[in-house]
Order: structure tokens, then C-alpha cells, then sequence
């Protein structure tokens, strides 16, 4: 069967959706990678939606499961690279993603997780009261 | 009003979702729909065809662009003989869901379409048509 390749680069596991998803390959994104961060104790998610032309309720189901599993897992998930009209369809269709963090690309992805997995204990805290 | 070209296509298998999407976007396309239009086209279709798939036991698909005078849309019809809904507007309810969805299908679909109806009776299958005007 098919399915989503899964990257780890440091702490984080990095995924690109580049397939229109049918939905058992999605069901199967979702295992693969609640396993992947189990076995390799990774501490952020960054999928990478770009590509995706659609995401319907089912797709935003799996999504807001993985950020979910992830969070449970003490990983936390960002999704990226969501195209406008695919925002629009989406908040129109009556999903808006709850708990699932987003970004604008992959940069700005890796850097929200880079954030979450502060504050070094070392390091000097200059980023001010947590609004 | 008239049917000037249409399709159909089978939606047996989670594979006919897929490729039912992809159907009505190039249809889409060919009828120059703005990119959120077909998005949301796209997306209604994704809903219903699962639907068919999911709920209905299987069904089929038409795709038909319409032309009304100088107006021109593409009208979705899904077809199934599964059980049927009891309660269409239960069913058309934001998070109602008897399966593994978030309740969003029918009713999500409705509101990125311009028409909207269905028709379905309990033992005898369900019929839903949508149309989204250019």
C-alpha cells in the first residue's frame, strides 16, 4: 500500500503531502506517524499541505487528530503551506482547525516549532510575559 | 435550460472519490471557474462523493454543464441505493454524523454550492444534486 513518506530532521519529523490523499492513506499518515514520534521521541511535527488542492472534512479531521495524538505524545504539530483558496474553502465549509497550530510555509513552521521547544534553561529570557 | 455535455462516473471504491474529485475539477477548469470556485467545488464534491461511497453503499456520479441563456454552471449528481436518510434535516445538521466524519459533509457542501437539494427516502437510496453557476 501507499504511503506518506516521513522525514526526521533533528528533533522534528517533517512531512510534504504531495498526493491527492484517498482517505486510507490518510487514516494510514495518521499511525505511521503517532509510531514515528513514539519511536524517535521527536518533539515537533511540520506538515507541509502546499500541494494539496483540497482539504475537505475528512482531511481536516485526520489533521486535527494528528495534532491531537502528537500533543498526547508530548510533540507538538504545525501545518503549513495551506493554499488561500483552500483557507477560504475550508472556513466556509465550517472547519476551522481547532488545536491544530498553522504557518504560513515551512520557515515560519520551523520556527513556531523551534519556539515551542524554549525556553532553554540556560538561556536568557527576553521574550517577556507569555500572552 | 440545457444539458450541453455530461459524464458519469461509477463511485464504488474510496479510489472513485479521488478520482471523482479530480473529474469535476478538470471541469472546472475547462469552464474557467475561478480558483475558489473550483476549490470549493472541488471540496463540496469530495463531501457528497464519500458520502455516496461511505453511507450509500456505492452510487454513481453525473457531471452536467449547464447552460441558461447566457449563464453556464456544472451540475453534480449523486446517485445511491443504500438505506437512505431518515431525517434529511437532521442530516444536513453542522456535526451530525453517524460515521467517522465531522458531521460537516452535507451540510458543509451546501454552503459552497449556489443550488442545493436532496432527495431521499428511508430503504431507497438517496439522490443529491448540487449546482454551482459561473
Amino acid at each position: 500500500m501507499d504511503r506518506i513518506p516521513i522525514l526526521k530532521m533533528g528533533p522534528f519529523l517533517l512531512v510534504t503531502i504531495q498526493v491527492d490523499m484517498h482517505d486510507r492513506l490518510a487514516l494510514s499518515l495518521q499511525d505511521d506517524l503517532a509510531e514515528r514520534i513514539a519511536s524517535t521521541g521527536a518533539r515537533g511535527v511540520l506538515i507541509d499541505i502546499s500541494s494539496l488542492e483540497i482539504v475537505d472534512s475528512f482531511i481536516g479531521r485526520v489533521l486535527a487528530n494528528i495534532a491531537g495524538v502528537s500533543r498526547v505524545l508530548d510533540a507538538q504539530t504545525v501545518v503549513v503551506g495551506m493554499q488561500p483558496a483552500v483557507a477560504i474553502t475550508l472556513v466556509e465549509l465550517g472547519l476551522s482547525l481547532p488545536g491544530v497550530r498553522t504557518a504560513l510555509n515551512v520557515e515560519r513552521g520551523m520556527e513556531l516549532l523551534r519556539g515551542v521547544m524554549e525556553p532553554d534553561p540556560d538561556a536568557v529570557d527576553d521574550a517577556g510575559p507569555e500572552g | 435550460m440545457r444539458v450541453r455535455k455530461d459524464e458519469s462516473r461509477p463511485l464504488r471504491a474510496e479510489d472513485d472519490v479521488v478520482r471523482a474529485r479530480q473529474a469535476v475539477r478538470s471541469w472546472a477548469v475547462e469552464m474557467g471557474f475561478s480558483l475558489v470556485d473550483q476549490t470549493k467545488l472541488v471540496t463540496a464534491a469530495s463531501e457528497l462523493a464519500r458520502n455516496t461511497v461511505v453511507y450509500g453503499g456505492g452510487g454513481t456520479l453525473r457531471i452536467e454543464l449547464l447552460e441558461d441563456g447566457a449563464r453556464k454552471g456544472l451540475r453534480l449528481v449523486f446517485v445511491d441505493e443504500g438505506a437512505g436518510i431518515p431525517d434529511v434535516e437532521t442530516a444536513l445538521r453542522d456535526g451530525y454524523t453517524t460515521g467517522t466524519g465531522l458531521g460537516l459533509g452535507l451540510g458543509g457542501a451546501k454552503r459552497l454550492v449556489n443550488e442545493f437539494a436532496i432527495e431521499s427516502r428511508p430503504g431507497a437510496g438517496t439522490r443529491v444534486t448540487v449546482v454551482k453557476w459561473k
